[in-house]
């Protein structure tokens, strides 16, 4: 037994050096130097100042900036969250129902239409950075009219920032709300 | 779109059937201590552990002796861990000076890695230091995953073996374990996952202003490291709360389909690696279908569930509520199903969100045991124990002792398969029993209606399966859950792991005896219905009341549009 305990505890130690220590510091160096700007986060520069990060949601309230997911959390990322409340949830269905009108009477749509799920179901993360195309799409005629833009030059720009499913098959056609706001502001 | 997605699918299993038998060939090597590509480098680093830890490699331990090693080495696991996280504050890599781990929650965490079920009652970004990430929870997630393989490797050496009273060697299987199969794989993996933007920084926290004025921090760490062992061991454990929905723990689809192909990759192999150890392919392959069809079936139950809409909300599409735009709903299922079927627990959605039909198909993976392809290691012993039982019925009904791989199954080895099989059930009907009586087990609802009653489940089954995936609504965070919950991770871990070495060791001691007549073929379809008749009844049998008064009932009534 106590033969068992003292070989325990040199491999806890072994591996705690080996896994623990060595195996990290060993990624953060090929991380830093082969991959600097993803390893530290993929933070953007806009104006002279950091913003943000190109992964991360943040929250946009003024009409003139296209809108990413609502976000459990309210886009605080120590720690970020989600909703976690389930199908039949009332907190849900008053959520959802008060988003979609708010987003209708906010982009002058019918007050029974339609709104894509990604604008009124909150993410995963709480700071998913996009949002699909059609929810895009859907908010031209808002900005263009704040900004007093033509519509086709915005409609341009989305169409620009599409990113398609990766590899040509992997994953969903989507907009990152935060790169499609600074170029607006470029415009 | 549909067609673009059916194509995902068709990649993902083609590429888990193909790559399988690969990988099983090089571990089948790896552990039966021939050269491959890796010997050169590696040999040196084995011989040198082993000197370090003072074992003789050479030396073989009884199956007691081998559980003995187990427990006490993961007992010093789960002190050290315990302790490492309630000093953490005093100690270097803590530049967001987190603050000691409370007691309770640290213990919990501590059991949680231990035991290769990763559940999570914090959030990483929020409460733990860089040390403790890398050098406490992400050490546990290769010593339990080694753990895992070392356990089914005795259990494949007792089927081997005749008239013997060994079984292998812990320190061996768990060293080769590591250095041959899982450090070499998490280090490609972990690279490429930085170069899709998964976090890899030493770096404190940034403070941003965002376009708006607003304040935003963004989270830093090693996470890249953690992220790779933590799919690749089945263990689950996020670096970020909110584990791979996070962006910065998976930024990418490709990053996405990494870390889906890397949580069942490992568990798959190791059904061809058995099928080559005992020179039994074809039968590893009837085993690997039945896994393969509970995996698929219960996908594609949930991405039928979930894209039917939720009279609840109304007409709008696509049920979005807790999954990621890069991902989107069929991506969400086949992730959630994946890492349910394996013992991984990592969620890229919330669980707690699916519609109910979606949801109970997580549960029921969990429920059967996470067998479809299980844990690292442990989903194919926990396979060989149904295995076991399937034999057995057959060998009943047609009046024989029954035999498997040329052992007489006796009702030592029939007592201890259903010992395995039946532990995490009753720690999960017992424990859902008691948190839905006691206020301390209700205060932590965030759903009510029948959905509360399938939190509770759910967190149940989630930990006595070592599972680790939640419907994360409850808050888990509680004495009563910390202390609950890490009591089923602990036992249902560690008995399984009794049982299953105890079958190991009695079958080594056994004869070979030849096939004969009455031998049930276990290369055939027959053997894969009746082992899958055998697991869908036992799983049936044991939690459909329960499920009937959760996801099922929930289901009815959204129907109607009722809310809670």
């Amino acid at each position: 037994m106590t033969r068992l305990f003292l070989q325990s505890l040199l491999f806890t130690i072994i591996f705690t050096v080996l896994t623990g220590l060595v195996y990290p510091v060993v990624i953060t160096g090929i991380a830093q130097i082969a991959f600097r700007e993803k390893a530290n986060g993929s933070l953007l520069e806009y104006k002279g100042r950091v913003i943000g990060s190109a992964l991360l949601a943040q929250k946009f309230e003024s009409p003139k900036y296209f809108q990413p997911r609502p976000s459990a959390c309210d886009f605080s990322a120590v720690p970020s969250g989600a909703s976690n409340l389930g199908p039949t949830s009332s907190a849900l269905q008053s959520n959802v129902l008060s988003r979609a009108a708010a987003f209708c009477s906010a982009n002058k749509l019918p007050a029974n239409a339609i709104v894509p799920g990604d604008m009124v179901f909150t993410s995963g993360s709480g700071l998913d950075p996009h949002i699909s195309p059609e929810s895009a799409l859907i908010q031209v005629p808002r900005i263009a009219a704040v900004r007093g833009v033509e519509k086709d030059k915005i409609k341009v720009l989305v169409e620009k920032h599409v990113e398609s499913p990766q590899l040509g098959f992997l994953g969903e056609y989507r907009v990152n709300v935060l790169l499609l706001n600074m170029a607006l502001d470029r415009l | 779109m549909r067609q673009n997605e059916i194509f995902q699918v068709f990649l993902y299993v083609g590429l888990l059937v193909g790559l399988a038998p690969l990988f099983g060939k090089y571990m089948a090597r790896v552990f039966e201590g021939k050269e491959t590509f890796l010997t050169k480098i590696i040999r040196p680093l084995e011989r040198w552990v082993y000197r370090l830890g003072r074992i003789n490699s050479d030396e073989e331990m009884s199956w007691d002796r081998y559980f003995k090693a187990v427990l006490i080495f993961n007992v010093v696991g789960l002190f050290t861990l315990w302790g490492l996280q309630m000093v953490q504050s005093a100690l270097p890599l803590n530049p967001q000076m987190s603050g000691n781990v409370s007691w309770a929650l640290a213990l919990n965490t501590a059991l949680s890695f231990i035991t290769n079920t990763n559940w999570q009652a914090y959030s990483g970004e929020a409460v733990m230091s860089y040390l403790t990430q890398m050098a406490g929870l992400a050490v546990h997630n290769f010593l339990s995953a080694a753990t895992g393989i070392a356990i089914l490797l005795a259990l494949i050496q007792g089927l081997k073996r005749a008239s013997s009273e060994k079984i292998g060697n812990f320190w061996v299987d768990l060293v080769r374990s590591i250095l041959y199969v899982l450090l070499p794989f998490s280090m490609v993996v972990a690279v490429v996952l930085v170069s899709q933007g998964t976090v890899q920084s030493f770096s404190p926290y940034v403070t941003v202003r965002t376009v708006e004025g607003a304040e935003q921090i963004i989270p830093l760490g090693p996470a890249a490291s953690q992220t790779a062992i933590k799919h690749f061991g089945t263990n689950g454990g996020g670096f970020f709360g909110q584990n791979s929905a996070h962006p910065f723990e998976n930024p990418t689809p490709l990053s996405h389909f990494i870390e889906m192909s890397g949580l069942i990759l490992l568990a798959a192999s190791l059904v061809q690696m058995f099928g080559v150890m005992i020179g039994g392919r074809r039968h590893a392959w009837y085993i690997f279908g039945v896994m393969l069809l509970l995996l698929l079936g219960s996908f594609m139950v949930a991405w039928w569930a979930e894209v039917q809409p939720n009279p609840v909300v109304g007409k709008i599409q696509p049920l979005l509520e807790g999954k990621e735009t890069r991902f989107g709903v069929m991506n969400s299922m086949l992730f959630a199903t994946a890492t349910t079927g394996t013992s991984c627990g990592a969620v890229n959605s919330m669980h707690d969100s699916f519609s109910p039909l979606a949801g109970l198909m997580p549960l029921w993976n969990i429920m059967l045991g996470c067998i479809a392809f299980g844990g690292v290691g442990a989903g194919l012993y926990g396979m060989l124990m149904h295995v076991l039982i399937a034999v057995f019925i057959a060998g009943l009904m047609v009046g024989r002792t029954p035999e498997y791989l040329g052992k007489k199954i006796q009702a030592r080895e029939a007592t201890c398969a259903v010992i395995a099989i039946l532990a995490p059930g009753i720690l999960i009907l017992l424990g859902s029993a008691i948190a839905c009586v006691v206020p301390a087990g209700l205060a932590g609802l965030g759903n009510q209606g029948p959905h509360g009653l399938s939190e509770i489940f759910y967190a149940f089954s989630s930990c006595a399966n070592n599972n680790g995936s939640a419907f994360a609504g409850l808050s888990a965070n509680s004495n009563f859950y910390n202390l609950t919950l890490g009591t089923a991770m602990f036992v249902g871990r560690f008995v399984p792991i009794f049982a299953v070495l105890a079958v190991a060791g009695s079958l080594a001691a056994k004869k070979t005896v030849p096939a004969s007549p009455g031998t049930f073929p276990t290369n055939g379809l027959s053997f894969a219905l009746v082992l899958l008749g055998v697991i869908l009844i036992v799983g049936a049998l044991t939690f459909f009341p329960a499920l009937c008064l959760g996801p099922i009932v929930e289901y009815g009534l959204m129907q109607t549009g009722s809310v809670f």
